[in-house]
């Protein structure tokens, strides 16, 4: 009886541990090659680093089959049914959680603002206690989330509205190098390297959902082109709001 | 470290970051919809397994990929000064090492396949869906090594997302428009988790191991870069492509 649903899980964590592979394979083998041809020193620590290179393939792939099972069919169901439903307060409310509770899921912008965090603690802008370094991180998270609740809500009425997105994102544009000229130098370059790492594993695909239903719901417009985006706009407030909150901190 | 001395308080860590999300999903589903939970078992395991598989993800990162970033940066930045040469170009190896890790990491990745064939279908094979991949590729990996490039000089980082900007929006205006939104779209897309760590600790490592840098001011960028670039070879493909087109019919 139950042989089904276990050999299914298992076939699907073996695809998930090759995709995982295949992530890693490239920057293995480039690195083996700088090793051996170019550098030819001792790599220290070795045995930790194959180790912590098992457990990020293991992790990521326990990451992706977890979320196809669990998460992604509710996320997906539950954005059809509100780009279906018609009311539009509800649906900007939903598009506001789903930016928002995807990015502070996402593994990448935990590695990357804590090692944001580490940075500024060793330059001495925040006080280098783990706690500090923890909440700074934490703040930083939690403004880009935000940003990415604010993006997709403006892509939605994007698509609704038929608002051109060149014109968003030149604007944007501008606003980005406002900001850089009053925001404080020590945060700008963390701002601007978190527009590219918030949209990843967890949010392109139930924000991609959410732009595919609605435009498929509206009548003349096309899944492709107004489906995409959502995922500019959504690298592109997290700068924008990151210096801001700079511009309190420091 | 953290993982091997505290694999619970990490644990506790991640639940606190993925519970959100599952949080609102539920909330939606049964307060707004007002609808009940489909398979909530399949629900829970499928949270387990990305609590577990995200602990696990987070430990391995500071065992594997910071450390590597770091030293990669420190191995190379020393090769670098022991020539005599002029400091930009005495860091070769490094911007080699930025290439080659930007454009093997992007041109087989899975998202970007994908979008990759939608867009080949989408324009009637115009454009073809490894030319789009090669493109998108080619613009990570300039991307990265003229960030390393960057933080090797020294020069500010809002120069070149400025001058980056420009070209952006003045190929916007010439561009074909089917193609704007996945060329937009495509700087997002293409920055893998595995990927986005290891950059970010090269940079890093690389603006703590070159004399008069620091890595708070001259340490970031890269990721910056890397979801920059593809927008501009993404549309400047899709020039090429416009171009040749339009000669060919214009010969006919």
């Amino acid at each position: 009886m139950h042989t089904g649903p276990i050999r299914n899980l298992m076939k699907a964590l073996g695809v998930a541990l090759l995709g995982a592979c295949r992530d890693l394979a490239p920057i293995v083998i480039v690195i083996a090659l700088f090793q051996l041809l170019i550098l030819r020193q001792p790599f220290p620590d070795l045995v930790s680093v194959l180790g912590g290179l098992a457990l990020v393939v293991v992790g990521l792939s326990f990451f992706v089959v977890g979320l196809d099972i669990g998460l992604f069919p509710l996320g997906e169901t539950l954005a059809e049914e509100f780009a279906r439903k018609g009311s539009l307060v509800w649906l900007l409310v939903f598009a506001f959680a789903l930016g928002f509770g995807t990015t502070v899921a996402e593994p990448a912008l935990i590695a990357v603002t804590r090692e944001g965090a580490r940075a500024a603690a060793e330059a001495g802008l925040i006080e280098n206690i783990p706690a500090a370094v923890n909440r700074y991180a934490l703040h930083v998270r939690l403004t880009v989330a935000l940003s990415v609740g604010v993006a997709i809500v403006l892509g939605v009425l994007r698509i609704l509205r038929g608002w051109s997105l060149p014109m968003i994102v030149v604007g944007g544009y501008v606003l980005v190098m406002v900001m850089t000229f009053f925001a404080p130098k020590e945060i700008v370059g963390l701002a601007y390297d978190l527009g590219g790492v918030t949209t990843s594993t967890v949010t392109v695909p139930l924000v991609t959902a959410l732009g595919v239903g609605l435009a498929r719901t509206i009548r003349g417009r096309n899944p492709l082109t107004d489906g995409f985006g959502l995922i500019a706009l959504a690298s592109l407030t997290p700068m924008i709001f990151v210096m801001v909150l700079g511009l309190f901190v420091h | 470290m953290e993982i091997f001395l505290d694999p619970m308080k990490l644990l506790l860590a991640t639940a606190k970051d993925v519970l959100p999300v599952l949080g609102l999903l539920v909330l939606f589903q049964m307060v707004v919809l007002r609808k009940p939970l489909p398979r909530p078992g399949r629900i829970i395991f499928g949270f387990c397994l990305v609590l577990v598989g995200m602990a696990c993800f987070l430990g391995g990162l500071d065992l594997a990929l910071f450390p590597v970033g770091r030293t990669m940066a420190l191995q190379l930045a020393k090769g670098a000064q022991s020539g005599g040469r002029e400091i930009w170009a005495a860091y070769g190896w490094i911007y080699l090492f930025a290439f080659l890790v930007g454009f093997s990491t992007t041109i087989a990745e899975p998202s970007l396949i994908a979008v990759a064939n939608k867009a080949e279908e989408a324009s009637y094979k115009a454009v073809s869906s490894l030319g789009l991949r090669i493109a998108v590729a080619l613009g990570v990996a300039v991307g990265i090594t003229l960030g390393t490039f960057r933080i090797v000089t020294g020069t500010p980082l809002y120069i070149y997302i400025l001058a980056g900007y420009l070209v952006v929006a003045i190929q916007t205006y010439f561009a074909p428009r089917m193609i704007i939104p996945l060329a937009y779209d495509s700087g997002g897309v293409t920055t893998s988790t595995v990927t986005v760590p290891l950059v970010a600790a090269l940079g890093l490592g690389l603006a703590s191991n070159v004399p008069g840098r620091s890595p708070v001011l001259d340490g970031f960028g890269l990721i910056a870069f890397a979801s920059l670039f593809p927008i501009i070879s993404v549309l400047g493909y899709a020039q090429l492509v416009q171009w040749i087109v339009g000669r060919r019919n214009r010969k006919r």
